[in-house]
């Protein structure tokens, strides 16, 4: 790959010599042209190729370079001393016009952005009430024995979000009962009153951490499980089929999984509340100088059923915003491939976003009546 | 019903991307038992013109009635009316995948008669055999050819026996004789049970053998330049771009190149 230039009156000759293949880094024609000693103006750029040896896309890419260089400058551009396949193959990349397509936005007032980002986010919360409504219509007519809900997609969401569940719930339950029960075994030992853990371990897992750490795990397994599934349908136009032929996908779609997380999701609550608080005991027996009996006794006392509802009840909600939130998210997917992983995304931001708002109020509720 | 109504009259349609206007002014009818296909070239609107006339989009100006009914203006239950007899076979099929065949071309029965499952049963297996798919019940579309995935659309579709049938590229990834095999089915639809059928397509062979009249959408313009049967608008161009995609030529000023003397010789 080798380029000697050499003038003639206003014409510059490149001489085109050796091989020239893939891979070895293409000469700038400009940098050539700049490099050259100054002289007289050149008006036509001709070549020699007498010496060519092979090549291949990368003499088109030096050459397509010299072309634009002699458009921009006003300079020929002779090609018939090229071969005639180079100077074919250079025609027929300008037989058709450069499109200029102007896809830059421009540029906009902060007011304007601000203004438009305000839209954005209007059309987004109009779009969650109405999914929102939607599927609250939908329930309201599968009370009233008006849909024909697939049970089938039912038992099947119940069935991932029970018996599927239950490893990833065993193991963060059982170690967020460790966790509360080593706090307090630290803690309260301090002013003596080690017995008190079983106090802190039962109430911390059923009102609080059970449901949470639960909606948490499904949020991200479950969730996001939706979201792409709805989404990755809406991209092979399975919900437009629904559409086409009248069926709501919303009926069909969404109701059987969020009735399937509002069943499931008590009862795995449930269920973490109960590991929880035995990995918490393991931790009490270890450490403090407590046996089972003593544990489940202070439990008992102190704990409330009112604390195992307030669980559940929260489990009831989690659940629910898991289901909308994924659900949604999928069913607002865009149509390409990175669309379902976005969606997959933000459903599991949404629903552990609301989980932990949702808790919040709950908590405050519950305080202020007294529950 | 009326019969002298014609299923699809299009008033002065403008269809729009956002800000966008895909295509304006157009305007025309589809008459009753004729094979109508819309054609243009990639990215000209055929897809969303579809759309349009499902009622998945709502026209940016203009009408679309159906059999003299507004789409866009009907409510819930004369959309559903209206979607009843209607069937649409999507590019890709679009098969419910966590179903099985059977299931897929029973949900519209259930849907729209009181049959029992007996019933049922027996309506799915004639529209499957009649597509040729006898014996696949069981099958889920993800265990079938891309081919069969479209029969077994069309099973789905014509389910119900619905009196306009449209169809989105129907040969788009089949091989010749496939999508040769699936216009003969086509035609044999319209002739046997009269269906009209609206078809989306640019494949000119599918064109030339199955359209009564075809509709031609030129991006350039964004508006409808042609309409009329594709041999008659090939011998007798409104405009050039019509006669460019009709006879598969490129246009250019140079003329075609040779891609024998394209190729780039290896050292």
């Amino acid at each position: 790959m080798r380029i000697e230039l050499s003038q003639q009156g206003d014409t510059l000759t490149a001489h085109l010599s050796g091989d020239w293949e893939s891979g070895l880094p293409v000469p700038r024609f400009e940098r050539l042209l700049d490099d050259r000693a100054p002289g007289h103006p050149v008006r036509v750029i001709d070549f020699d190729a007498s010496e060519l040896g092979a090549w291949d896309s990368s003499l088109l890419t030096f050459l397509m370079q010299a072309m634009t260089y002699c458009e921009v400058h006003d300079l020929e551009f002779r090609d018939e001393h090229l071969p005639e396949d180079v100077a074919r193959l250079l025609r027929l990349s300008r037989a058709v016009p450069e499109k200029k397509i102007d896809r830059e936005e421009p540029e906009a007032s902060p007011v304007a952005r601000f203004g438009k980002r305000v839209l954005v986010a209007q059309g987004s919360f109009l779009a969650a009430v109405t999914f929102t409504g939607e599927v609250t219509d939908g329930f309201v007519r599968l009370a009233l024995r008006r849909v024909r809900m697939r049970w089938r997609d039912f038992w099947v969401v119940v069935q991932a979000n029970t018996s599927g569940a239950l490893p990833i719930v065993t193991l963060i339950a059982f170690l967020i009962g460790v966790i509360i029960a080593f706090l307090g075994a630290v803690v309260l030992r301090r002013f003596g009153a080690g017995y008190y853990v079983s106090y802190l371990v039962g109430y911390g897992m059923l009102r609080e951490m059970g449901a949470l750490m639960t909606g948490i795990i499904m949020a991200g397994r479950t969730g996001a499980g939706f979201a792409a599934e709805l989404g990755s349908m809406k991209i092979t136009e399975e919900i437009d089929a629904y559409r086409t032929l009248g069926i709501s996908p919303v009926d069909h779609l969404v109701l059987p999984r969020m009735l399937g997380l509002f069943v499931a999701m008590p009862l795995l609550t449930l269920y973490a509340d109960f590991v929880g608080i035995m990995g918490g005991m393991i931790v009490a027996l270890a450490l403090l100088d407590l046996s089972a009996a003593q544990f489940v006794g202070g439990l008992l006392t102190a704990v409330t059923l009112g604390d195992g509802l307030l669980g559940l009840f929260k489990g009831v909600v989690y659940g629910l915003i898991i289901g909308l939130a994924g659900c949604m998210k999928g069913m607002q997917a865009g149509a390409d491939a990175g669309a379902v992983g976005r969606a997959a995304t933000s459903a599991v931001v949404m629903g552990i976003t609301l989980i932990v708002a949702a808790n919040a109020v709950i908590d405050w509720l519950a305080v202020l009546l007294g529950v | 019903m009326e019969t002298a109504r014609r299923p699809i009259e299009v008033e002065g349609l403008t269809m729009k991307y956002g800000p966008l206007v895909v295509m304006q002014d157009l305007s025309f009818q589809v008459e009753r038992g004729e094979i109508f296909v819309i054609m243009g070239g990639s990215g000209s609107g055929k897809s969303t013109l579809l759309k349009h006339l499902i009622g998945l989009k709502k026209p940016a100006a203009g009408t679309i009635l159906f059999d003299g009914e507004d789409f866009g203006e009907a409510d819930e239950r004369a959309r559903k009316a209206i979607l009843r007899r209607i069937g649409v076979l999507y590019q890709n099929g679009a098969l419910w995948s966590g179903m099985t065949l059977a299931e897929n071309v029973a949900l519209p029965l259930e849907e729209y008669t009181s049959l029992d499952a007996e019933a049922i049963g027996e309506v799915v297996a004639l529209k499957l055999a009649l597509v040729g798919l006898r014996g696949f019940e069981a099958f889920y579309p993800a265990e079938i050819s891309g081919g069969m995935r479209k029969r077994a659309a069309l099973a789905r579709a014509t389910a119900v026996d619905p009196e306009v049938l449209f169809f989105d590229e129907p040969s788009s990834g089949l091989d010749p004789i496939t999508a040769s095999r699936l216009d003969d089915l086509i035609l044999q639809l319209r002739d046997s049970f009269g269906t009209t059928i609206v078809v989306v397509s640019h494949d000119l062979a599918s064109i030339f053998k199955i359209a009564d009249r075809a509709l031609f959408l030129d991006i350039e313009r964004k508006t409808m330049t042609a309409l009329g049967k594709p041999s008659e608008l090939r011998d007798d161009p409104p405009t050039p771009e019509v006669r460019r995609f009709l006879t598969r030529s490129s246009g250019g000023d140079s003329p075609a190149p040779d891609p024998e003397r394209m190729r780039v010789p290896l050292p």
